[in-house]
C-alpha cells in the first residue's frame, strides 16, 4: 500500500470480503453501508474519484452504489 | 476524610439464606448462617481482640488471642474458626479470657523489639494495639535466651522492606499470597522456634522471588514487618482520600493516604466493587511518576519542530494555539482539524475533547487509543447485542463454572482481576485458554488449564468456528434460548455455515495448528460445563479479522445459552483505565456518546440544541486515516491529549510522516513524549492524583477520580481543554466535572441517572443508569437484547495479507508485561524498572538454535515495515515459529516493525501478527541511533524563559 488510494482500495476490498459470504447481492449493499457509515467524506469522495481497477466485484458493485445514491 | 483503618471484622463475609440469632456479652446479634463468633462480636460493635485475622482471610486460629468462651463448650475456643449456632451465648471478656490473652500477648512481645516510638508502623501497629487491648503490663522474659531480634531486613524490593525480627510469624501475608493475590510466592520456612518467612526459595529474597509485588502481604501484615518503605520515609499517613487507579481497565480504588500534600502511600480500598480490597504492583506502588524530574509543567511553544520549545504563559500557549487553528481553519476548513481524546483521562475530560472538536473544530476527527485496542469490540457487540460493552461485573467470575480466555494474559495485563479469576480456579472451575504462548494462567501454582489451544497467530475466527462447529453438530446449543432470544432464521443460517465439513476442527488444524480433538474436548467442555465465561483481550482485536472474533465469541455465548446470568457473558478485558469511558463519550469519529451515530439526526439535533452550534453530520477520520490525510495535505492541525501514537501506534515510520506533515500539533501530557518530538504545542497535563472526575472500568462501572493534591501544572485537564476552547472563543464556564458530567447525563441516555452526588453516595455505578436500570446494571441482557434479538452473524475466516515467506518466516506477536504500562510513560519513571528495564524478545529455542542466539543476545528484528534490535530471551512459551515482544519502551519501539494492516471493520491495527526475521545483531539499529538523536535534539528547551 504505496498511497491513500492503494490503501482505501485495500480497506473497500477488506470489506467487502469479509462480508462476501452472505451472497454478493447483500455483501454489496453491506459493504456500501459500511462505507457510508464509517469513511470520511474525501475518503468516500477518493475512492469514487479514483481508478476502480483493484477493486473486488463486490467492492466494485459498493462504490457504483454509493456513486448512484451518495 | 481522617486517617482510620479501615474496619477489619476478622473474618470473611458470609452469604446465606437462613440467619441465627445468639447472644454476646449479654447482647441478641442476627447473623448470617456460618459467620463466625469473632464477626458476629465486631459487625454487632464488639472487639474481640486478635492478631491472624482479618476479614480478606480465611479464619486460621493461629494467634490465640480471640479466644472465647461459649456456654456449653468446653475449654476457650477461638472466636474466628468458631461459627455462630442458635441461640449460642459467647462472653468475649472474662477474668479467665484476660489472664489468657495476656499471657500469649507477653510471649508475643518478649520476642519482639521494643523500639515503638522509632518504628514506622508506631501508632499504626495491630501488635502495638492488641498489646493494649489486653492491658499488658509486664513482661517477664528478658532477651537473655533465645530470639530473633538483630535479624537483617530483606530491602530487595523497590517499594517494600521485610524485617523478619517485626515478624510474629502469624501467617497473614502467606496466606494472602495464598489466597489474595494466588501466586503462593511465601511459606513459612522451618518448624516451631526456627519458623520464619521465606519468599520464594531459600536462597530467593523478595525481588528475586516469585513475588509480583501486589502488595498484599504489606496490607496484611499487623506489625511493621512488612511495610511500604514510603512510610518509613515520610511518616504515618494523616487522611486519606478515596479515588481510582489510573492504570488498566481494571478500575480498582484506592486510598490516597497522605501528609499534606505528600501522598505516603496507596492502600487499596475494602469497599470498592472492582478490586475487593485487592491490588497490583501498578496501582499499589507506581505512582511516584508524578513527581518524577521529567515532568514538564511550564506551557511550551516553538514555531517548528527542528527548533528548541520555548516556555510561555499559559495565556501566550494558548493564543498561539488558537491563532493556528484559526488560521489553518480559516485557509483549509474544519475537517483539516482533529483530535484525540485520553483513555488515561477522566469521562468528562474525554467528553470536553471531543465536544472541542465537534462543536469547536467543527469537524468529527475525532479518535481515541480504542481505536488501536477494542474498537472490534465496539463494533462486534454493538452489531450482535446491540451496545458496546462486555455483559458482566467482575464478581459475576465467581458464579462460572468455565472460564474461556482467549487472546488475554490476565497475570499481566488485568492482575487484580486475575486473581480473582485464579481463586475460583482453586474452587473447581474449569479453563480454557486459547493463546499462541502459554501463558501463565495454563500453568501455574494451583491452576492448571484443562485445555490450551496453541493456536497460529491469526487463526481466531478458524479457531471459534470450529467450536461452533463442534457444539452445533453434536447438538449442544441451547436452542430454547435461542429460539426466545435470538433470531432463530438467522440462527440457522449461521448453523448450517458452521456445521459445513470445512469448517471442523479436523479440516481447519491445518490452519489453526490446534490439534483437533483437544479443539472438540474445549468445545464440549465450554457447551456443557455450566455457566461459560469468556473473557477476552487485544489477542482477539488486534487482528484484520478483530471485530469478526468479538462477533464470532457473541455467537458462541449466545448458541450456548450463556448470557444474561451471573457466571457468563462476554467480557472485554479493557487495557487502559478509562478505555471504556472514553468510547461511551463519544470519541469515535462517527458516534456521539452513547454509542449513537452522528448521522442521526434526531441525536444530534439534541446535542445542537445543548451546545448551541450545528455539527458535521458526516463520519470524521479514524487515527491511521488522520495520517494518510496529512501525508496527503488534507488534515493539517490535531489536539492530542495524553496519548503517545507515535510509540503504541503501528508502523512508526508512517505516524512519523504524518505527524510531520502537520502544520500544528498539540500535545497535552505529563512527559515530552515520542509524539511530542513532532508537536509545536505543548500544553502541561495534570495526573489522576491532582483531578476530579470519573473513570469508566472495564465492567461499565462509573467510580470517582478525587483531587488529593493540587495540580503541579496549575490546571486540571479539563481546565486546560476549557482554556483552549475559550481561546477560540467558544465561552465555557465549567467549574467543575460535576457540572459536565451534569451535561453527559443529560446527553447520554445511558448516562441518564448518573451524577457526581449520587457517585458520591453510593461509590460507583454501572451503566446503563436509568428510568429502565435506576441502580445500574451488573449483568446486562437479562431479560432481552438491547437491540431486540441477539443478532447471529456468520463470521468466514479470512486469512491475514501478512505472510510469512524465505525472508520473514516468522511471526511476531506484541503484548504487555506485568509490571509495565501501555507505552511505560507512567511505570518506566517508577521503579518498576527493577522488573523490566527493556523490552526484550521471546524466541523458541529451536528458532534460537538456528540463528545462533542465546540467552541476553542482541537480535535484530525485522519485518517489511522496518526493524530494530532488542535482546531476546529463549523460552518455550513461544511456538517454534512464533516471537513476542512488549512494546513499553521508546529505545526498542517495536512499533517500528509492526504493519499498516488492521481490522477490516474498525481499522484497529494488526499488531498481532507480523511477519518478521530474527538475525544476530551488535547492539542498537542505525535507525534506533538515529532516533535518540532525533529525540535529544527535540526536547531541548531554550535557556531564556519567556517574558
Amino acid at each position: 500500500m504505496s498511497g491513500t488510494q492503494d490503501r482505501l482500495v485495500y480497506m473497500a476490498n477488506q470489506i467487502a470480503r469479509n462480508f462476501a459470504v452472505q451472497g454478493e447481492a447483500v455483501a454489496i449493499a453491506a459493504t456500501a453501508r459500511h462505507i457510508l457509515d464509517f469513511w470520511d467524506p474525501r475518503m468516500r469522495e477518493a475512492i469514487l474519484a479514483g481508478d476502480r481497477a483493484g477493486l473486488s466485484d463486490i467492492a466494485a458493485g459498493a462504490i457504483a452504489r454509493l456513486q448512484a445514491s451518495p | 476524610m481522617g486517617y482510620e483503618p479501615q474496619a477489619d471484622f476478622g473474618t470473611p463475609e458470609v452469604r446465606a439464606d437462613t440467619q441465627v440469632t445468639l447472644t454476646i456479652d449479654g447482647r441478641s446479634v442476627t447473623v448470617p448462617a456460618g459467620t463466625s463468633v469473632m464477626r458476629a462480636a465486631t459487625t454487632s460493635g464488639g472487639a474481640i481482640p486478635s492478631l491472624c485475622a482479618t476479614d480478606s482471610l480465611a479464619a486460621f486460629g493461629s494467634c490465640r488471642m480471640c479466644l472465647v468462651e461459649v456456654e456449653g463448650m468446653r475449654g476457650t475456643p477461638a472466636s474466628c474458626t468458631t461459627p455462630v449456632a442458635q441461640d449460642m451465648i459467647v462472653r468475649t471478656q472474662t477474668p479467665r479470657l484476660e489472664k489468657l490473652r495476656r499471657g500469649v500477648m507477653e510471649l508475643y512481645i518478649s520476642d519482639h523489639p521494643l523500639d515503638c516510638l522509632t518504628c514506622s508502623a508506631n501508632n499504626d501497629c495491630e501488635l502495638q494495639d492488641t498489646a493494649a487491648e489486653v492491658g499488658l503490663r509486664d513482661v517477664r522474659y528478658g532477651y537473655a535466651g533465645a530470639h530473633h531480634l538483630g535479624q537483617q531486613p530483606d530491602l530487595s524490593n523497590p517499594y517494600f522492606l521485610f524485617a523478619p525480627d517485626k515478624c510474629i510469624v502469624c501467617s497473614r501475608c502467606v496466606r494472602a499470597c495464598d489466597e489474595v493475590q494466588g501466586t503462593l510466592a511465601l511459606s513459612v520456612e522451618g518448624r516451631g522456634f526456627a519458623s520464619k518467612i521465606s519468599a520464594g526459595q531459600r536462597a530467593d529474597d523478595f525481588l528475586s522471588s516469585d513475588c509480583v509485588s501486589c502488595g498484599a502481604c504489606v496490607q496484611a501484615c499487623p506489625t511493621s514487618a512488612l511495610m511500604e518503605k514510603s512510610v518509613k520515609e515520610h511518616g504515618k499517613p494523616e487522611r486519606a482520600v478515596i479515588t481510582t487507579c489510573a492504570y488498566c481497565g481494571v478500575g480498582c480504588t484506592f486510598r490516597a493516604e497522605m501528609r499534606g500534600e505528600q501522598l505516603v502511600r496507596m492502600v487499596p480500598w475494602k469497599d470498592g466493587k472492582a478490586n475487593r480490597g485487592h491490588s497490583c504492583v501498578k496501582g499499589r506502588f507506581a505512582w511516584g511518576y508524578a513527581h518524577h524530574q521529567d515532568r514538564i509543567t511550564t506551557p511550551m511553544i516553538r514555531e517548528s519542530v527542528d527548533q528548541p520549545w520555548r516556555e510561555v504563559s499559559w495565556d501566550e500557549a494558548l493564543a498561539f494555539t488558537a491563532g493556528r487553528i484559526s488560521a489553518i481553519k480559516a485557509q483549509h476548513g474544519a475537517r483539516a482539524l482533529g483530535g484525540i481524546t485520553s483513555s488515561r483521562c477522566t469521562n468528562e475530560e474525554t467528553f470536553l475533547v471531543q465536544k472541542l472538536v465537534r462543536a469547536g473544530f467543527g469537524s468529527n476527527n475525532v479518535d481515541t487509543c480504542a481505536r488501536v485496542c477494542h474498537s472490534p469490540t465496539g463494533y462486534g457487540l454493538k452489531t450482535t447485542f446491540g451496545t458496546s460493552a462486555g455483559t458482566q461485573d467482575f464478581d459475576s467470575v465467581m458464579d462460572a463454572d468455565v472460564i474461556l480466555v482467549i487472546g488475554a494474559n490476565p497475570t499481566d495485563a488485568h492482575p487484580v482481576f486475575a486473581s480473582r479469576m485464579k481463586r475460583r480456579l482453586r474452587q473447581g472451575a474449569q479453563l480454557i485458554v486459547i493463546d499462541p504462548r502459554r501463558i501463565d494462567l495454563v500453568r501455574s501454582p494451583h491452576v492448571q488449564a484443562a485445555h490450551h489451544l496453541p493456536l497460529q497467530p491469526g487463526t481466531n475466527v478458524a479457531v471459534l468456528t470450529a467450536m461452533a462447529h463442534v457444539i452445533v453438530t453434536e447438538g449442544l446449543a441451547d436452542e430454547d434460548f435461542v429460539r426466545d432470544r435470538c433470531d432463530w432464521d438467522e440462527y440457522q443460517d449461521w448453523a448450517r455455515f458452521v456445521s459445513d465439513p470445512q469448517h471442523s476442527p479436523e479440516f481447519l488444524e491445518a490452519v489453526t495448528k490446534v490439534p483437533a480433538a483437544e479443539l472438540r474436548a474445549a468445545a464440549r467442555l465450554y457447551a456443557t460445563g455450566g455457566n461459560g465465561a469468556i473473557y477476552y483481550g487485544l489477542g482477539v482485536t488486534e487482528h484484520s479479522q478483530g471485530s469478526s472474533t468479538v462477533m464470532a465469541i457473541a455467537n458462541l455465548a449466545m448458541a450456548t445459552g450463556n448470557i444474561g446470568r451471573p457466571g457468563v457473558g462476554v467480557n472485554p478485558l479493557r487495557g487502559q483505565n478509562n478505555v471504556q469511558g472514553a468510547c461511551d463519550m463519544g470519541s469515535f469519529p462517527h458516534e456521539l456518546s452513547g454509542y449513537r451515530h452522528i448521522s442521526d439526526g434526531a441525536t444530534r439535533t439534541m446535542f445542537e440544541q445543548d451546545w448551541g452550534v450545528a455539527l458535521d453530520p458526516e463520519p470524521g477520520l479514524r487515527i491511521p486515516n488522520m495520517l494518510d490525510a496529512a501525508v496527503d495535505g488534507t488534515f493539517k492541525a490535531i489536539y492530542i491529549q495524553g496519548e503517545d501514537i507515535l510509540q503504541s501506534d503501528p508502523n512508526t515510520h508512517h505516524v512519523a510522516a504524518g505527524l510531520a506533515a502537520m502544520d500544528c500539533v498539540i500535545v497535552h501530557d505529563l512527559f515530552l513524549n515520542e509524539t511530542a518530538n513532532y508537536a509545536h504545542v505543548f500544553l502541561p497535563g495534570s495526573t489522576f492524583l491532582e483531578k476530579n472526575g470519573t473513570f469508566t472500568n472495564a465492567e461499565r462501572r462509573i467510580q470517582p477520580v478525587r483531587k488529593v493534591m493540587e495540580p503541579a501544572n496549575g490546571l486540571e485537564d479539563w481546565q486546560v481543554t476549557q482554556a483552549l476552547a475559550n481561546a477560540l472563543g467558544l465561552g465555557w464556564a465549567y467549574t467543575h466535572p460535576a457540572q459536565i458530567l451534569d451535561e453527559i447525563a443529560r446527553l447520554t441516555p445511558t448516562f441518564a441517572g448518573v451524577s457526581w452526588d449520587r457517585l458520591e453516595r453510593e461509590a460507583s455505578l454501572q451503566w446503563p443508569v436509568n428510568d429502565q436500570f435506576p441502580d445500574g446494571a451488573p449483568v446486562m441482557y437479562v431479560d432481552g437484547f438491547v437491540r431486540g434479538k441477539g443478532h447471529f452473524v456468520v463470521t468466514d475466516y479470512v486469512p491475514t495479507d501478512e505472510k510469512t515467506g524465505p525472508r520473514y518466516p516468522l511471526l511476531l506477536t506484541t503484548g504487555r508485561i506485568l509490571s509495565q504500562y501501555n507505552v511505560g510513560a507512567q511505570t518506566r519513571r517508577t521503579a518498576n524498572t527493577a522488573w523490566h528495564p527493556e523490552d526484550v524478545l521471546e524466541i523458541h529455542p529451536l528458532d534460537a538454535e538456528n540463528r545462533g542466539l542465546k540467552e541476553g543476545d542482541w537480535a535484530r528484528l525485522a519485518s517489511r515495515t522496518g526493524e530494530t534490535s532488542l535482546r531476546v530471551s529463549v523460552t518455550d512459551r513461544v511456538a517454534p515459529g512464533v516471537v513476542y515482544t512488549t512494546f513499553h519502551h521508546p529505545e526498542t519501539q517495536a512499533n517500528v516493525v509492526t504493519t499498516d494492516y488492521s481490522d477490516w471493520a474498525t481499522n484497529c491495527p494488526e499488531y498481532k501478527v507480523t511477519a518478521v526475521q530474527v538475525t544476530p545483531s551488535n547492539g542498537p539499529s542505525d535507525w534506533q541511533e538515529d532516533y535518540a538523536g532525533l529525540t535529544a535534539r527535540s526536547r531541548r528547551i531554550a535557556a531564556e524563559p519567556a517574558e
